[in-house]
């Protein structure tokens, strides 16, 4: 058996998966609205981060309330952490490229792929 | 009880500054409202249990994401800069659109009826989690552990590539094509 059994209780038992659920919708729609309206880049960036996080959540809650004999949410989580992480650093890498070359970075304002 | 208390401030945080991250005018403040909402979330994850999740969701999110979102803030605006808005009218549908897919996931969220399982619960400490991570067995993650390690060498190697500044001779070369096609 490679992953030890543990008989001990989740603290969390008083409160509903569904209370997860909720937190992360909001959190996901918030970062939708936040991407549709932000003009600057570095704040759609951090909308994504809100996103991402969100789904986070998600796959957490279901792994510990649904499935709490392996931890497949626990580990997808750990793997969208680190895509998230290398998500930004190429985005940051972008931008910072973007604000050379345009001297901005409102997305109005970078309009032309070749300059 | 106590835990009950702990959740409800845990996700007010979250719900309060994830709306003023992306409402703040100011660019600077705005992640600092991510950086709160990060360690919520963090918190969240040690509510459930998850102990090591949590620690690397401080360590690489509020430890590594948001410093390396601040020092892009600080070379690419003013401190002083307020961050301009979409229109009213784009404002508005993007809300409505917000709000419309919340309300239909909140809806479908609460008319769905969740089994909980009685499962025996899997122990997550440090150990286990490093076991499960190298091995390749039934309940082994070897194969998305390699691929993360080799996506993360990619990324870093290009976004040196690209945020890399062009040396002089490459700029010349750029120049004088330029001048070559007027």
């Amino acid at each position: 058996m490679l992953l030890k059994i543990n008989t001990s209780k989740v603290m969390t038992g008083s409160i509903p998966l569904q209370y997860f659920l909720i937190i992360s919708t909001l959190m996901f729609f918030t970062g939708i609205y936040g991407f549709l309206t932000r003009k600057n880049l570095i704040t759609m960036l951090m909308s994504i981060e809100l996103i991402l996080n969100s789904v986070n959540i998600n796959f957490v809650a279901f792994n510990r309330f649904l499935y709490p004999n392996n931890l497949h949410g626990h580990f997808f989580s750990l793997i969208v952490i680190a895509v998230a992480a290398a998500e930004a650093a190429v985005a940051i890498a972008i931008i910072i490229n973007i604000y050379r070359n345009f001297r901005s970075i409102d997305v109005d304002r970078v309009d032309e792929m070749k300059f | 009880m106590n835990s009950e208390i702990l959740f409800y401030l845990l996700s007010g945080m979250i719900v309060i500054f994830s709306i003023l991250t992306v409402t703040s005018r100011r660019i600077l403040r705005s992640a600092v409202y991510l950086l709160f909402v990060l360690v919520s979330t963090s918190g969240l994850y040690f509510m459930l249990k998850y102990n090591f999740l949590a620690a690397v969701q401080l360590t690489v999110y509020a430890g590594g994401i948001v410093v390396l979102i601040i020092f892009s803030i600080l070379l690419t605006s003013h401190i002083s800069e307020r961050a301009q808005m979409a229109g009213k009218f784009q404002g508005i549908m993007s809300a409505f659109a917000a709000i419309a897919g919340a309300l239909l996931t909140l809806i479908t969220i609460m008319n769905f009826t969740f089994t909980s399982s009685s499962a025996l619960v899997v122990d997550s400490d440090v150990k286990s989690i490093g076991r499960a991570l190298i091995s390749y067995n039934e309940n082994g993650y070897a194969l998305p552990f390699e691929v993360v390690s080799v996506l993360l060498l990619a990324a870093m190697i290009g976004a040196i590539i690209v945020a890399r500044k062009e040396s002089i001779s490459e700029k010349l070369q750029r120049k004088n094509a330029a001048q070559d096609k007027h």
